[in-house]
């Protein structure tokens, strides 16, 4: 992979991960998918800044809380669906809670923030939610 | 790390044109495009305008570029093209009207903003530290790194009020002012002189230490020094302020910036939501912490779980309403204890000074600084030994243990200053009599030689042979400084004891030991965040109060703080453990800001009592000879200022002027908060009001 050459190149998903910024992280394969044009996790250079520019200290709350949508939108319908938010608890938990348990989590996460009662949430009830979250900024934030 | 920092760096020297900035990269070789299509003398002034509008919109648009979540390339291509536009139309528009000129103006601009943006990426590089908070975040979570944030913020602070007290007092008065030895106050007494080089001595910032810029009995009272008559006690005045106003405006303006940034919602009605998408830290980058924080996260949805599938149900309210009280009170107890213990203590330390302080132990005559470190170090334990009987939920009994411990530093501090009052008053009292002593002193030297009005020669005693006047105000730097040194004495050491040794311990006994030590009693220690912050807090604050008595104190502190980062930082990566209960450190972060502000507040009150109220020493420091202190600003106004600078100035000291002022001052506090709560609820119906409107598309 010449970059001095060709600097379309891209990173494959699997080599991405492995950075030890990422390789903890639940959501790696995700966040990397997220900013690939292919929709695949390959990532170009301008991508792989954008990436970590997102994510830095400096970013706007909103640019973070559109692809924070983007990054828990598992089946990218620009709606995060009870399947969407199982997804993401399991992640989260690394499946160590019974199916019961992530019924109601799920449940009453939706019921929460579902402003217009279709029991998905729009990025408007997603984002409504998150810009009041005391954390989000601070959790939401890769140091490189 | 490093290597995303080399790759940026790369595509930084190598083409500017791969970065979504503002539009003065890649221009520098088409400065100003002549043949553009369109000729703007045919085009008529409307035209003009909306071709100005069209520039300025592009520009705009460059400029907000990297905020849109847009993909890359598809920012690129429309950097090039408003950039493109930009320049075949900007130069175009000011033909005619002083082209040349309007060429130039755009092109600095363009440099302007060049520099800016290299300005800010060598400042960014500048910053302390990056790597080593990086490690502990990854391995420990945002809530230790952020006493580590806040470390470095103080230091920041410190290394200003250094440079003001280094540069405005100690360096002209050393430079410029009289040199050591040429007069009284400036030399060691001839009784000291014998052990003034001793280290324990001077290690007691006795001897030479004490009579040196470290301290304010050193400096002279002349009113202009130099060559370029600078106004020494002038600029000590004005320094001693200074550092306090800087102060208060950089707690005040980040106060201001967290609370901007922190929402403004409630707390319970998203709980699950919040949970589910804020929890995971995206720092974390070590396997054993990542583990930790799944399991607090699991931990914490089956809290949460638990507490929605349970009706509420206190059974036995009346016995955990008495525990409470039972616990209020003890804790009310020991802090009554530990504020008499603190005062006996220093009354002790006083009838030893009268004695004569070489009669007595070490531990005797260091008592007091060591009462008041052991006593923080002990107490804090014992109030979390009591807040169990209290049952109260984690984040609560933090706060109230917080609370508590702030009390007890407080109560602390304050009943170390009336016993320093106590001693100020008592060398108050010596110093007249040491006046009556020179007086009468004087009169036999002039007797000695004849009549005062003959032209005797003048008799020249040397410096050190002068008797000399207690001079309390460097009692009072020193104790200060004495305070600290031993406060970071103890906290090192309790480090290396509690931290340390308990982790070697731990890890080379646990072969030989019939339990568990790793998983059971001692285990290792976690890194205590709050005890870590509060202590920090409580130095500044011991900082400031102390900071015009001694100007050495700030630099003392820069040193400190630059050792404890290194010294916490290994202590951390090497001894502790991440924390099972991970807590948020946002919500705390306001909160460390307003007990700075309070402590902030409350140590500026006793410098400022003492300045206003004691008249100076009458043979040592600045202000000497002086009624009071801040007399030296009516002196700079009568002599320094035009005359009518002076009358205006005492007319807007009149009180019938300043209180009115003040009223005025208030009231608009009240009228600026009662528009803002209108704007804060003005705010939440706007926000149902488009949520309304957005159904309403969404039903379309």
């Amino acid at each position: 992979m010449d970059y001095t050459n060709e600097p379309d190149c891209k990173l494959p998903l699997a080599l991405i991960v492995d950075m030890p910024e990422l390789k903890e992280n639940p959501f790696r394969n995700r966040i990397v998918e997220s900013f690939s044009e292919d929709g695949m996790g390959n990532l170009s250079f301008n991508e792989f800044v954008d990436m970590f520019s997102v994510l830095s200290e400096m970013a706007p709350r909103e640019l973070k809380a559109i692809y924070a949508f983007k990054i828990y939108d598992y089946n990218v319908d620009n709606y995060l669906c009870k399947e969407d938010l199982e997804k993401t608890l399991n992640k989260l938990t690394k499946e160590e809670l019974t199916p019961e348990e992530v019924e109601l989590v799920c449940e009453k996460a939706i019921e929460e923030a579902d402003l217009d009662g279709d029991n998905k949430l729009s990025y408007t009830d997603f984002e409504n939610m998150i810009s009041r979250a005391p954390d989000f900024l601070s959790t939401f934030h890769i140091r490189i | 790390g490093e290597k995303e920092k080399l790759n940026m760096k790369q595509a930084d020297m190598r083409g500017t044109k791969e970065k979504p900035e503002t539009s003065e990269d890649g221009d520098d070789e088409e400065e100003v495009n002549n043949d553009g299509e369109v000729r703007p003398e045919l085009l008529s002034p409307e035209e003009l305008e909306k071709l100005k509008e069209a520039v300025d919109e592009k520009k705009k648009l460059i400029q907000s570029l990297r905020g849109k979540p847009w993909p890359m390339k598809q920012k690129l291509v429309t950097l090039r093209e408003s950039q493109l536009f930009v320049e075949k139309y900007e130069g175009a528009l000011g033909k005619g009207k002083g082209r040349k000129l309007y060429a130039y103006k755009v092109m600095m601009t363009k440099k302007w903003m060049k520099f800016q943006r290299d300005f800010e990426n060598f400042k960014i590089a500048c910053i302390p530290w990056e790597m080593k908070i990086k490690e502990i975040e990854s391995h420990f979570g945002s809530s230790v790194a952020s006493y580590f944030i806040f470390l470095r913020w103080m230091y920041g602070i410190n290394m200003i009020l250094f440079g003001l007290t280094f540069g405005l007092v100690m360096v002209p008065e050393a430079l410029m002012g009289r040199a050591y030895g040429s007069i009284p106050r400036k030399t060691v007494p001839r009784a000291e002189e014998a052990g003034a080089m001793d280290f324990a001595v001077l290690w007691d910032f006795g001897g030479y230490a004490q009579y040196s810029v470290l301290f304010y009995g050193y400096y002279n009272n002349q009113r202009a020094i130099g060559w370029f008559k600078f106004r020494m006690p002038l600029s000590y005045f004005l320094v001693g302020v200074g550092t306090v106003a800087y102060s208060y405006m950089v707690v005040i303006r980040t106060m201001a910036r967290n609370a901007n940034e922190s929402g403004i919602g409630d707390d319970n009605s998203f709980n699950f939501s919040w949970k589910m998408f804020t929890s995971w830290d995206y720092l974390i980058g070590n396997p054993e912490t990542a583990d930790n924080k799944f399991a607090s996260i699991t931990t914490s949805f089956k809290e949460a779980i638990l507490e929605e599938q349970e009706s509420r149900k206190d059974d036995n309210i009346h016995l955990t309403r008495f525990l409470r009280v039972l616990a209020n009170f003890l804790v009310l107890c020991c802090l009554a204890g530990s504020g008499y213990l603190i005062y006996f203590v220093v009354r002790r330390s006083q009838k030893f000074a009268l004695d004569g302080l070489e009669n007595h132990s070490w531990w005797e005559r260091n008592e007091v600084n060591m009462v008041m470190s052991l006593l923080g170090m002990f107490c804090p334990m014992l109030f979390d030994v009591i807040s169990t009987l209290e049952n109260y939920h984690p984040r609560v009994a933090l706060q109230w243990q917080l609370g508590r411990i702030f009390a007890l530093f407080l109560g602390n501090l304050y009943t170390f200053i009336i016993a320093l009052m106590d001693a100020i008053n008592l060398k108050r009292k010596e110093e007249k009599v040491v006046k009556y002593n020179i007086t009468m002193w004087e009169a036999t030297l002039y007797n000695g030689t004849g009549s005062e009005n003959s032209t005797a020669p003048p008799i020249t005693i040397h410096p050190a042979d002068v008797p000399r006047g207690p001079c309390w105000e460097t009692m009072v730097g020193q104790e200060f400084v004495r305070l600290i040194i031993s406060d970071t004495m103890t906290t090192y050491i309790t480090l290396l004891i509690g931290d340390f040794l308990r982790a070697v311990l731990v890890r080379f006994l646990n072969h030989c030991w019939c339990w568990d030590l790793e998983a059971g009693f001692p285990s290792y220690s976690e890194f205590d965040v709050s005890g870590n912050v509060l202590g920090l807090i409580f130095n500044q604050g011991m900082i400031w109060m102390g900071a015009f008595y001694a100007p050495c104190l700030p630099a003392l502190n820069l040193l400190r703080l630059h050792v404890s980062m290194y010294l916490q930082c290994w202590a951390v990566m090497c001894c502790n453990v991440p924390q099972e209960r991970v807590f948020k450190a946002s919500g705390s972060n306001n909160f460390y800001m307003a007990m700075l502000l309070v402590i902030l507040f409350l140590s500026t009150l006793p410098a400022i009592y003492t300045i206003v109220t004691i008249p100076p020493s009458f043979d040592c420091g600045p202000f000497s000879g002086k009624n009071r202190m801040f007399d030296v600003i009516q002196e700079t106004l009568e002599s320094d200022f035009p005359a009518w600078f002076s009358k205006v100035f005492s007319y807007a000291s009149n009180p019938g002027l300043v209180l009115p002022f003040i009223l005025l001052m208030v009231l608009a506090i009240y009228y600026l908060q009662s528009t803002s709560k209108s704007y804060k609820e003005a705010n939440v119906e706007l926000k149902k009001k488009l949520q309304m409107v957005i159904q309403r598309l969404d039903n379309f």
